[in-house]
This record gives structure tokens, sequence and C-alpha cells, in this order.
């Protein structure tokens, strides 16, 4: 019963970042590149959140940065989950020779953190939004890969597999009716944390310039533009971290309930 | 037990040696011309190639690797094509802020978490032990640099009671400057650290107080004390252990943002550099370094589980 509401909870802490997001697709209270408001300026009716150094306004800059964060970490959960999902199967079909160098490959890749790698991809491609998606995305199928390939390997021991093979399915078929309903549900609450993740990665990456460039700013960006004047200007300090953390504990609250929505072994535990 | 040391060390050459073919390919999989860093805009094609022969770049790949595999045999990794200083010394250097950095964060981390993972898990009931769980969940969707950003604010400009970044210029010749420098940093990181740590102990915990032999071990009369600690500890210890060896590398490489939250003159910074100015010698010496502390931590947190665990040791077998 708690579990249930801190699924609720979660739901609503995403929508309502969700919202931000769709609505600063219409309307932002000023244009993004806007620069008319006074230099850190602190909240008024104007700015309801006041203004950063060259005079933007903050409200309309978090709302674009809802946009970003969100779009990366959708962007990246589905790379990384294609991209990952279909390595890690293969890998747990194959041959044992070529299952152990893959195993070795992603423990090496899983070593780095997300963000290590994410800063490769971006030193070659460049700074923007898209970098930043495939990235974090690639980073991240080294993840799901690891975890596809055990759980298969799992689904294949079983009894039941063997049963099908030695009466003749073919391999395609076990696939879609044996090894992809079994694993889904343990799939999709680790790609719910890995959305999660990426969002964090994102604002990492922003913090440290490397980003989506402005004017669409991420919140990791505004929080580094913000470090230097925060004794002046806290709000643009706070604002951006505070948007972030509600995100994510969202994100994080929500595969949380899908995880005993999908695992009832889990649910007399609490 | 000794055999099982020998393979797995003979597991660690192994992957050591795989991570330097990965590593080195990598990295010249990255579009964009190292010889670039030694140019000016508008060299002309004789200069290029010129560059290029410096740096070794227009021979064959194979060539390339061997003498890449050769210099860390040696223990050498090649100069800057930037600076033109050798990377070696310039990491050893570094070293001695991030070593210091996760290390104690690691241990403060450590501190934390276990006494308020296991009161979030025998305690859930009471309000503390809600609060513990509610913390840890808040803490793992923290970015390290936001909290590092709050903490420079309040104890550093608003209260000046330590420095808000930077590293004393003489590194550890003055000790006192430098352990104060790495006071936020240090505890930001741990806090970070434990927030995840706090979730693994709880669930570890929470484990082993359901299991039935603490049960039987309480109903034969042992205290509840003792029952944990004949019973309790050593049981949750071993997935808390695998998730240790993982915390500490993901820490000691993760100091990238922190240090440059910081101002330090760390590895991660170093790397943050080298990566901007396509400086190929200092990002692989500086990943491969990495990837060794990485796998080592590895082996020596499975080792660790093995002597935590007997039933592990009776079969080298497949890991997990």
């Amino acid at each position: 019963m708690r579990r249930r509401v801190f699924l609720i909870v979660g739901a609503v802490l995403v929508v309502l970042v969700l919202a931000i997001a769709l609505v600063s697709l219409f309307w932002t209270p000023y244009p993004a590149a806007d620069t008319t408001g006074g230099r850190l300026d602190g909240p008024s009716l104007h700015h309801l959140l006041g203004t950063d150094k060259l005079g933007r306004d903050l409200l309309t800059r978090l709302m674009i940065g809802a946009r970003i964060a969100l779009a990366v970490g959708a962007g990246a959960v589905a790379l990384g989950a294609v991209v990952g999902g279909v390595a890690g199967l293969l890998a747990g079909f194959a041959s044992r020779w070529v299952d152990d160098a893959l195993a070795a490959l992603l423990d090496i890749l899983i070593a780095f953190p997300t963000l290590l790698l994410a800063m490769l991809v971006v030193a070659a491609r460049g700074a923007s939004l898209g970098s930043a998606i495939v990235a974090i995305g690639l980073a991240m199928s080294a993840i799901v890969a690891r975890l596809t390939r055990i759980l298969v390997k799992r689904v294949l021991a079983m009894d039941y597999v063997t049963a099908a093979r030695t009466s003749g399915v073919s391999w395609p078929r076990i696939v879609t009716a044996h090894v992809l309903p079994n694993i889904w549900p343990t799939l999709a609450v680790n790609l719910a944390l890995q959305f999660g993740l990426a969002v964090l990665a994102e604002a990492s990456l922003s913090y440290l310039g490397l980003g989506p460039p402005p004017p669409n700013a991420s919140w990791g960006r505004l929080l580094q533009e913000a470090q230097s004047t925060v004794l002046t200007a806290p709000v643009g300090a706070i604002a951006p971290g505070v948007l972030l953390v509600v995100l994510v504990v969202g994100v994080n609250l929500v595969a949380d309930g899908l995880r005993d929505v999908a695992d009832p072994t889990r649910r007399r535990q609490r | 037990m000794t055999r099982y040391l020998v393979r797995r060390a003979a597991l660690l050459a192994g992957t050591l040696v795989l991570a330097s073919v990965v590593l080195f390919l990598l990295l010249r999989l990255l579009p964009g011309d190292p010889a670039n860093a030694l140019l000016s805009v508008g060299a002309t094609p004789d200069q290029v190639a010129a560059a290029r022969h410096q740096i070794g770049t227009d021979r064959p790949l194979p060539a390339q690797f061997a003498h890449w595999i050769g210099q860390l045999a040696t223990l050498h990794f090649g100069t800057s094509f930037v600076s033109s200083l050798p990377v070696g010394p310039e990491i050893v250097s570094r070293l001695s802020v991030t070593v210091p950095l996760t290390l104690a964060a690691f241990v403060l981390a450590v501190l934390v978490a276990v006494p308020v993972g296991f009161l979030a898990a025998h305690r859930s009931h009471t309000w503390y032990g809600a609060l513990a769980g509610v913390v840890s969940q808040l803490g793992i969707a923290v970015p390290a640099f936001w909290l590092g950003l709050i903490l420079v604010w309040v104890f550093a400009l608003r209260l000046r009671a330590l420095p808000a970044g930077g590293f004393p210029p003489d590194g550890w010749a003055t000790p006192g400057d430098a352990v104060r420098a790495l006071i936020l940093p240090v505890v930001t990181v741990a806090l970070v650290m434990s927030a995840s740590l706090i979730r693994y102990v709880r669930s570890a915990t929470l484990d082993v107080l359901g299991s039935d032999h603490l049960r039987t071990a309480r109903a034969l009369g042992s205290s509840f004390l003792g029952a944990m600690w004949r019973h309790g500890v050593r049981n949750a210890s071993v997935p808390v252990v695998s998730v240790l060896g993982i915390e500490l590398a993901t820490t000691f490489l993760g100091a990238v943002v922190i240090e440059s939250v910081f101002a330090l003159p760390g590895l991660g910074s170093m790397l943050v550099r080298g990566i901007a100015q396509h400086d190929y010698p200092v990002i692989q010496g500086v990943l491969f370094v990495s990837t060794f502390a990485v796998l080592v931590v590895g082996f020596l947190s499975d080792v660790a589980q093995r002597l935590i665990d007997p039933r592990l040791r009776t079969s080298f077998g497949r890991r997990r």
C-alpha cells in the first residue's frame, strides 16, 4: 500500500515536469534569447524567479531546460534500449567463446562511468543536443546489454525452453514467445532508473560545458552559469537543481513502483 | 584459494591487455586529426606531414599500437602533444589529489551508510528509520556538482569557514592547506556516494533480518546483537562489498565533475583538458591508469567476497 503511494507521488512529479516542458513548446514568459530584463534581478512580478547575469528571464530558461532534460532522457533511453537490448540478446544466444569476449568487453566499458564515455563522444562530435543523446545513449547501452545478457541466459537455462527447442520451435519464436515476455519487466524497471541517470549525466555534461549550447541551455548549464553569482542571486543556483531532483526522484519512485507491479514476490517484503 | 587467486590474477592481466586494445582503438576512431593540436591555423601540407611524423600518426595502426604497448610495458606514457611535457609525472602529481579525495570520501561514505542503512532496515517502522529511507531516495537524485555548489555557497561564501576551491600550488608540502582544500569536495562526494550505499546496506540487512537462520539463532536463545554479529553481518556484507568495489571505481572516475566544481588539479580535470585539446597521450595515459585502478579494485572486491563467503570458494565457476 505504501508502495502504491510512492508510485502515485512519483507519477505526479514526472507529470509536473512533463507539463512544464509541454507548456514551454507553446508559451514561455519571454522569448528564449530575450535579454531585456535587469542583470541578476531578484524575483519580481515581471520576472517570477528573477533574471540571470545577461538579463534573461530565469523561469523561461528553466522551462526550456525541462524540455531538454526530458528529450535527453527519452532519447538516450530509446537508443540504449535498442542498441543494448539487441547486443545483450545476441550475446545471450552466442556461443560460449563469443559470449565470453562480449562479456569481458562490456565489463571494460562499464568500468567507465557513463559520463566519461559521453565526454569522449562529445569530444568527437562537438557539443549539441544530438551529441548528448548519442553519447549518453551509447554509454547506457553497455549497461543495458549486460543486464539483458544475464536475463536472457537465465531464461534460456529454463526447462521449458529446452522443451520448446526439442519440440522443434525456431529461435526467433523462442525469443518472442519465451525470452522477451520474461525479461521485459525487469528491463523496463531498469530503463526507468536509467532515464533518471541519463538526466543527471546530461546535467553534468552541460555543467562541464559539453551539453547543448545556449540559448537552449539545460539545467546543468544554468547551474554552471549561476555558480559565480550564487551570493547575489541564489535563486539561479537553487531552482534548476530543485527541478532536477524533482524529475529524478519522480522517475525513481515510478521505477520502484513498477518493480513491485512487475514482480509480485517482492510485495510482501516491505 | 591460492588456485583461485592465480586464476583471478590471470583474468585481471588478460582484461588489462584487452582494455589497452579497446582504449587504443576507441581513441583512433575519434574524428579530428591530433596533428592539429601542434599546428596553427593555415599550416602548409608540409607542416601537417611533419607534425604527423613527429607524433607518429603517419605510421600504420599496428606499428602505433606496438609503440604504445611498448611504452606501457616500461611505464612511459609518452609526452603531451600540447605542452611537450612527459605525461607520466603529471599523472602521478595529479593522483596525489584524486586518490586522497576518493579514498577519504569512500571511508566517510561507508562510515555514514552502514549504520544509517542498518537503521533504515531494522527500525523501518520508526520515524528516523523511514527518514533514512527518504533521505537516501532523495540523495541518489541529487547531482554531485549541485550539492557541491550549495556546500560552497553555505560553508565557503556565507560562513567563510573553508576555501571555495583550488589546491595549494605546492600541494602536500603545506598539509594544512591541502586538507582544508579537500574537506568540502570529500564531504560532497561522500554524501552522494552514501545515498546509494544506504540503499544497498538497507536491502542486504532486510534480506538477513528476514532469513530463517537468524530467526533460528534467536529462538535458540541468542541475543539480537549476538545473532546479528554471528550470522547477520557476514551474510549482509557479501552483496555490500561487491557494490563497494563498483562505487569506489565510479567515484574515482566520477571525480571529474567534482574536481571542476572545486577547481582541483586532479586526474579528472587533466582528462577534460586532454579531450578538449585532442591530446592523445594525455587521454590514453589517464584512461589507462584509471582502467588499471578500476580493474584492480574489482579484483580486490572479488577476493574479499570470497574471503567473507566460503560458499563462493568451492568452485571458481563463472562470475555471477
